[in-house]
């Protein structure tokens, strides 16, 4: 192995490897080899038509039960991640943005929040994070996403719209500061400036040490996080990858072109 | 075995040989009444419908089953309120563990001490709802218990009572066998909040009456104590003069039996009864919530919020009856019992009734039987909340509905403070 490529894979974040992965209780596969890796640092979107198995991808990697993985390998800096309950994978740095977040009646915003990020820190070994500076920090990043007082006391996305529940999720992002953010069409049932306010934010979260995977139908929510790798996804695999350029082709001309292509 | 054999042998595995002596007391004719009532009705078994859910025999039969003292180590649970304390150990008034009984706004008397004389204004009520409370569904435990009761708290309610009287009962002897009678007035414009604790006994039959005149307020928490073999069965009876407001919340944690009736009757317009319960049952856990309100009187609401937690083979009943009788116009009335099964192995049984004779009403009731929601427990773990501290979140969520309808917050929050630590502890 070249220094380079040694290098290139100490910077890699999340690694999949000919991942293979079927519904536990009925014999569907739904991927069928799917081969991704995301670079600390870099934005990578995954763009495809329904049923391709992008939520799918989204629910194995953060440890949802319900899929049985028939082969591949999945890993976070070299951790297998598939070996893990969903809390270890989520205190190991993962961190999955819900397409539907879950409405959670008589646990309040904040006490949500607050047993999550100690937990996170009780299990890496490290100490817990104090009222009062939770208070702190909940506040002023809340203030950015445009949180009101009212929306962290109230319970867990419980009478949220569709705008608020998205922001209440990188809100949790934001908090838990994770490595690894998937996020799973978060633009979904979003306006115009509902989507400006999360991608700000998710902006915001990008930094030299995190990695994204964006999974979205779109091109629109690209042109606000910009991806620095765009794939497509279709029939349980990764496609076709390239720049940029790649959401701009599907948004002109749909999913056929590409499908054709590699027929 | 016919139905009426089966009865009057457990009526006389209990009622053998007893008997009111006469005598000069108000109370002696109504004991003696009340005595003819469960000697007529008979004791319940499990033949009787009211009963289908909940085996009455370790209620009914003469010898007490041993049940033994439990130190959880807690403080108990109201040590922070400040309240007038009144004691009971095994059903026997403890003066030197008691405050002085006298209060602000109110009379405080055992009634053990106003059963010895000849005239008394108890004489008018003790009994009396127990009685009415016996139609349409009899409730012979709760007459046994008028005839016999030993002592209990006699309250005539003049004002606002800002100190709330807190009934605390101790449980010491393995094969006590506790009968307590309570008879509570509210008078016109009077509001007193009752505290009770503690899990009193062995076996345990206690009867509260409480007679609410026009709008006056009636607030109670009670938190059956923590015992693992105890029995109990109680009767709160209820009656609502106009504009009057009755709110009870019940917590339990374990105890081999529990039976709690409450039978509320709404007799002046615009009175507000609301009855709650939060109940957390593990293994060998049998519990009843037995309610029956009555609607008599024009614009008045009533609301029952039952929530039990139950696993390792818990059973939880509810019976819920809502009565709206023909000229209860515009009633308000609504009932929901939700059970949250951790396991397969516990059951909840319910049977929520409508009966409603007027028609401009307003009633809705609901039960439901769950598990865990997956999809909020994976939301939790997703966030790093580990599995167990994250059904023991929602566990909590799940009875914060019924807790929440505490209306002193502060009374409210030492409930959910007493959840929390107890699932915590669990947790280990």
């Amino acid at each position: 192995m070249t220094a380079s490529a040694t290098a290139e894979k100490e910077n890699n974040m999340l690694e999949i490897k000919g991942l293979k992965v079927k519904l536990e209780d009925e014999d569907k596969q739904i991927l069928k080899g799917v081969d991704l890796t995301v670079e600390a640092g870099k934005v990578h979107a995954i763009m495809g038509p329904n049923g391709s198995g992008k939520s799918t991808l989204s629910y194995v990697l953060s440890g949802r039960e319900g899929y049985e993985v028939t082969g591949g390998s999945a890993t976070l800096e070299g951790e297998d991640l598939l070996e893990l309950e969903a809390e270890e994978r989520a205190a190991l740095g993962l961190f999955l943005a819900f397409q539907y977040p879950v409405e959670i009646p008589g646990v309040g915003n904040m006490t949500f929040l607050r047993t999550a990020v100690n937990a996170q820190r009780k299990a890496r070994g490290e100490e817990e994070m104090s009222a009062a500076d939770f208070l702190k920090e909940i506040r002023a990043k809340a203030k950015k996403l445009k949180i009101d007082a009212d929306m962290l006391k109230r319970p867990v996305n419980v009478g949220f719209s569709g705008g608020e529940k998205k922001r209440n999720e990188i809100l949790q992002m934001a908090m838990l500061e994770p490595k690894m953010c998937i996020l799973d069409e978060t633009d979904s049932g979003l306006d115009v400036d509902a989507m400006k306010l999360v991608s700000e934010g998710v902006n915001a979260l990008r930094s030299e040490g995190r990695g994204f995977l964006v999974i979205t139908h779109y091109q629109r929510l690209l042109d606000h996080i910009k991806p620095d790798v765009v794939h497509i996804m279709a029939d349980g695999r990764i496609v076709k990858t390239g720049g940029p350029e790649l959401a701009l082709e599907v948004e002109k001309n749909g999913y056929a072109d590409i499908l054709a292509e590699i027929a | 075995m016919s139905l009426l054999q089966a009865k009057q042998e457990a009526t006389s595995a209990l009622l053998d040989g007893v008997s009111i002596a006469d005598g000069a007391s108000w109370i002696t004719a109504l004991r003696q009444d009340a005595l003819a009532r469960v000697r007529s009705m008979g004791l319940p078994s499990r033949r009787d419908e009211y009963w289908k859910y909940t085996r009455p025999e370790t209620l009914t039969q003469q010898e007490v089953p041993a049940a033994a003292a439990f130190n959880h180590g807690e403080a108990p649970v109201f040590d922070e309120v400040d309240r007038l304390k009144v004691v009971f150990v095994d059903g026997v008034f403890d003066a030197a563990a008691s405050d002085d009984l006298s209060g602000e706004a109110m009379r405080i008397e055992r009634l053990a001490d106003v059963a010895e004389a000849d005239i008394h204004w108890a004489k008018d009520l003790y009994g009396a709802l127990e009685a009415k409370g016996q139609s349409p569904v009899e409730r012979p435990l709760a007459a046994f218990n008028t005839a016999l009761a030993s002592d209990g708290v006699v309250i005539r309610v003049t004002g606002q009572v800002a100190r709330p009287v807190s009934l605390i009962y101790k449980h010491v002897d393995s094969a006590s066998d506790a009968v307590l009678h309570h008879v509570i007035k509210v008078e016109e414009g009077g509001a007193l909040t009752l505290l009770e604790n503690g899990p009193a006994a062995a076996r345990f039959n206690e009867v509260l009456e409480v007679d609410i005149a026009d709008g006056a307020a009636f607030h109670h928490v009670r938190a059956q104590g923590r015992d693992h073999e105890r029995r109990a069965a109680t009767h709160m009876f209820a009656r609502l003069g106009a504009e009057s407001t009755f709110k009870s919340f019940t917590l339990t944690v374990n105890g081999v039996l529990t039976r709690n009736e409450c039978v509320i009757e709404l007799t002046g317009d615009d009175a507000v009864a609301h009855v709650a319960g939060a109940c957390v049952g593990d293994g060998d856990f049998h519990h009843d919530d037995t309610v029956f309100v009555t609607h008599d009187a024009v614009n008045c609401e009533s609301r029952q919020v039952y929530k039990k937690v139950l696993r390792n083979g818990a059973t939880g009943v509810f019976q819920g009856k809502i009565l709206v009788k023909p000229d209860a116009q515009k009633t308000d009335g609504y009932q929901i019992s939700q059970s949250l099964l951790l396991d397969d192995d516990s059951q909840f049984l319910a049977k929520p009734e409508l009966e409603i004779y007027a028609d401009d009403v307003a009633c809705s009731h609901g039960s439901t039987t769950g598990a865990i929601d997956e999809d909020m427990l994976f939301y939790l773990r997703a966030r790093g909340v580990p599995a167990p501290i994250a059904t023991d979140l929602l566990t909590l969520a799940f009875l914060a509905e019924a807790v929440d309808e505490i209306e002193d917050e502060g009374l409210a929050g030492i409930i959910l403070a007493r959840l929390e630590g107890w699932l915590e502890r669990r947790r280990g």
